[in-house]
C-alpha cells in the first residue's frame, strides 16, 4: 500500500470520526470515551503481528509479548467497562415499569 | 481466496463495524449494542491477523492474550461505578504502552533489516534525508504511546488518590517541558544520523527518546488539578488513538490506521465538547493554572461570614413537610457510595406526597454523564433526572434544594464574580430555592479550590458529615416523622 493511499485514508477517517459522534448528548460523554478507548485497543493486533512474525528473535518476542498483554488489557477492560456503564442505562426501562405499577 | 485476502476482508469489515459501533455509541438507545458491534469488529480483526501468512509463535500469542484477559476482565467487572473514570484512564494507558512496545519492535526490526541488506553505511546526508523519514512513524508511535502510557498512569493515580490531586508546581515548569520536547526531537534526529556510523548506535538514542517521552507524560499531567482530569483523560485517549494510527502507518495495517484515526478524531471532538460543558478552555486545562486567583479572594471573603449548621432532625422536618424538593447530587455523593440511600430518601419523601426531582449538572460527578450512570445504578427513574436547562427555572418553586457533596456547580460566583476562575460556567440555580440544605464533609473548598458564597447565604443550612452517614440519619428522621 502506498504512503499516499494511507494518508488519504487517514484524512477520510478523521472526518468520519468527527462526523459520527458530532451529536452525542452530554449523558453519553463518559461511556463514549470509554467505548472509543476500547476501539483504540486495535493496537493489540499490531502486537500480535510483531510477536507472530518475530520468529525466534528473543528481543522482538519479548517486546511483542508485552505489547500483546497490554493491548489485551486495553481491549478486554475497555469493552467490559463500557458495557457495564451502558447496562445502567438499559436498566432504566424495567425500573420505570415498576414505578408505573 | 488466499489467507491474505481473507485477512484483508476481515480488516475491512472490522473497520466498518468500528465506524458503525461508534455511531451507535453516540445515541442513548443504541449505545449498548454499539459497544457490542465494535467488540465484534475487534474479534474479527484479531481473527484476520491470526491467519496472516508468516505468522508463528501462536502458543506465546495465546498465552499473552490469556495473561491480559484475566486481570482486564476482573478489574473491569469489579470496579465500583464511582471509580470508572480512573479505570478508563488505566486501560487507556495500557493501550499507549502497547503502541509504544510495538513501535519499538518495528523500529528494531527495521534497523536489523538495514544491517543485513545494505553492506555500506549511508552518508550522514543520506541518513538524515532517507532514514529519518522512514523511521518517522515508528519514532512518533513510540513518543505518542509513551506519553499516553505515563500520562494516563498519573491521571489514574490522581483520581485514585495515589498521587496528589492538587496541581503540583515546580520552578521553571514550562522551560523544562520545552527542553524535554527539544530533547525528544534531538534524539530522533540523532538516532537516524548515527546510522551513518553504525546501525546499532541508533538503538541507544531510541532508548533516550523513549525515556524522555515517558518523562514528558509525567511532567505534563502532574501540574493539572484533579478537577480537570476528565479532560486530560479524553486528550490522552485521542493521543493513544493517534499512536495506534501511526503504528498502523509503520506496519501498513489498514484497520489500525482507520480505528486509531477514528478514535483520535472522535476523542478530540469529545474533548472539545467536554470543555464546553465545563466552560473551560482546552489550552487553559493543559497549560494554565486553576485556583490561583481564587485563593486571595477566599481569604478576604470568608472571614466576615459564617456557615450555619443544622441537625438532621430539623432537615427531616423541613423536607418532610415541603411540597417540592430538588436534590443536587455531586461527587461527594459518589465517593460516599450513597446513591442508593438518596433513592431511599427520595421514595420516603414521595410517599409523604413531596415532589422530588434531581438536578444533574453536565459535569456532576467526575465526568460528564457520570452522575446519570450512578443514579441509574440505584434505580432512580430516568424522568426524575433533569438536565440543568430543564431544572433551573424550577428552583424558584422548590421549598428545599438538597445539595449532596456538590460545590462548584452551585457556586453563584460563576454568575456574579468576573474575577473567579469559574466565572461563566453554567451553574444550577440552587440559590433561588426557598431553603438550601448542604450536606458536606467539612468546611473546606470544593474540587476547584474556590470559596462558595452559597454556603454563607442566609437561606443555607449546613449538615456536616459524610454523605452516607448524613443521609442515613436523614432517612431515619424522615421515617420517624
Amino acid at each position: 500500500m502506498s504512503t499516499l493511499a494511507m494518508i488519504y485514508i487517514f484524512i477520510l477517517a478523521i472526518f468520519t470520526g468527527v462526523e459520527v459522534i458530532a451529536r452525542v448528548p452530554t449523558v453519553l460523554h463518559t461511556p463514549l470515551m470509554s467505548g472509543a478507548n476500547a476501539i483504540h485497543g486495535i493496537v493489540l493486533i499490531g502486537g500480535v503481528i510483531v510477536l507472530g512474525m518475530a520468529g525466534d528473535d528473543m528481543v522482538l518476542c519479548s517486546l511483542g509479548f508485552i505489547a500483546v498483554v497490554f493491548g489485551t488489557l486495553n481491549v478486554v477492560g475497555g469493552f467490559v467497562v463500557t458495557d457495564r456503564m451502558l447496562e445502567m442505562f438499559k436498566a432504566k426501562a424495567p425500573a420505570k415499569d415498576k414505578e408505573a405499577k | 481466496m488466499t489467507s491474505t485476502n481473507i485477512s484483508e476482508a476481515a480488516y475491512l469489515l472490522a473497520s466498518l463495524l468500528f465506524i458503525f459501533g461508534l455511531k451507535r455509541l453516540s445515541s442513548p438507545r443504541t449505545a449498548r449494542s454499539g459497544n457490542l458491534v465494535a467488540g465484534i469488529g475487534m474479534a474479527l480483526a484479531l481473527g484476520g491477523t491470526f491467519i496472516l501468512p508468516g505468522m508463528g509463535n501462536f502458543g506465546w500469542i495465546i498465552l499473552a492474550i490469556a495473561i491480559g484477559t484475566v486481570p482486564g476482565w476482573l478489574l473491569a467487572k469489579r470496579v465500583k461505578m464511582t471509580a470508572m473514570p480512573q479505570m478508563v484512564s488505566l486501560f487507556n494507558g495500557m493501550g499507549g504502552a502497547c503502541a509504544m512496545f510495538i513501535s519499538l519492535g518495528e523500529e528494531l526490526k527495521w534497523l536489523n533489516g538495514l544491517d543485513g541488506r545494505v553492506g555500506l553505511l549511508p552518508s550522514l546526508r543520506e541518513a538524515l534525508t532517507q532514514m529519518l523519514p522512514r523511521s518517522f512513524p515508528m519514532l512518533l508511535g513510540i513518543v505518542l504511546g509513551a506519553i499516553s502510557f505515563t500520562g494516563s498512569l498519573i491521571a489514574f493515580g490522581k483520581l485514585q488518590g495515589l498521587v496528589s490531586e492538587k496541581p503540583l508546581r515546580w520552578p521553571l515548569q514550562k522551560p523544562i517541558n520545552v527542553l524535554v520536547v527539544l530533547g525528544i526531537i534531538g534524539a530522533a534526529v540523532t538516532s537516524a544520523g548515527v546510522i551513518s556510523v553504525n546501525y546499532h548506535y541508533a538503538l541507544t538514542w531510541i532508548i533516550v527518546l523513549n525515556v524522555l517521552a515517558l518523562l514528558l507524560g509525567v511532567l505534563q499531567v502532574l501540574p493539572i488539578g484533579g478537577a480537570d482530569m476528565p479532560v486530560v483523560i479524553s486528550v490522552l485517549n485521542s493521543c493513544t488513538g493517534l499512536a495506534a494510527a501511526v503504528t498502523g502507518f509503520a506496519m501498513k495495517n489498514m484497520s489500525m490506521i482507520i480505528a486509531g484515526t477514528l478514535v483520535g478524531a472522535a476523542g478530540s471532538l469529545l474533548t472539545v465538547l467536554m470543555c464546553k460543558a465545563m466552560n473551560r478552555s482546552l489550552a487553559k486545562v493543559i497549560f494554565g493554572s486553576f485556583g490561583g486567583t481564587a485563593q486571595g479572594r477566599a481569604a478576604a471573603g470568608a472571614s466576615d461570614k459564617s456557615q450555619r449548621e443544622i441537625a438532621a432532625s430539623e432537615c427531616a422536618i423541613m423536607m418532610g413537610y415541603a411540597r417540592k424538593v430538588i436534590i443536587i447530587p455531586g461527587y461527594g455523593l459518589a465517593v460516599a457510595q450513597a446513591q442508593h440511600l438518596v433513592h431511599e430518601l427520595d421514595e420516603l419523601l414521595e410517599k409523604r406526597g413531596v415532589e422530588v426531582k434531581y438536578a444533574i449538572h453536565p459535569v456532576a460527578g467526575r465526568m460528564p454523564g457520570h452522575m446519570n450512570v450512578l443514579l441509574a445504578e440505584a434505580d432512580v427513574p430516568y424522568p426524575k433526572l433533569l438536565d440543568m436547562e430543564e431544572i433551573n427555572p424550577e428552583f424558584e418553586q422548590a421549598d428545599v434544594a438538597l445539595i449532596i457533596g456538590a460545590n462548584d456547580v452551585v457556586n453563584p460566583a460563576a454568575r456574579t464574580d468576573a474575577a473567579s476562575p469559574i466565572y461563566g460556567m453554567p451553574i444550577l440555580n440552587a440559590d433561588k430555592a426557598k431553603n438550601i440544605i448542604v450536606i458536606k464533609r467539612g468546611r473546606g473548598t470544593g474540587f476547584a479550590g474556590i470559596e462558595n458564597d452559597l454556603f454563607y447565604n442566609a437561606k443555607t443550612r449546613m449538615l456536616f458529615g459524610d454523605a452516607k452517614k448524613a443521609l442515613q440519619e436523614l432517612t431515619t428522621e424522615v421515617k420517624a416523622l
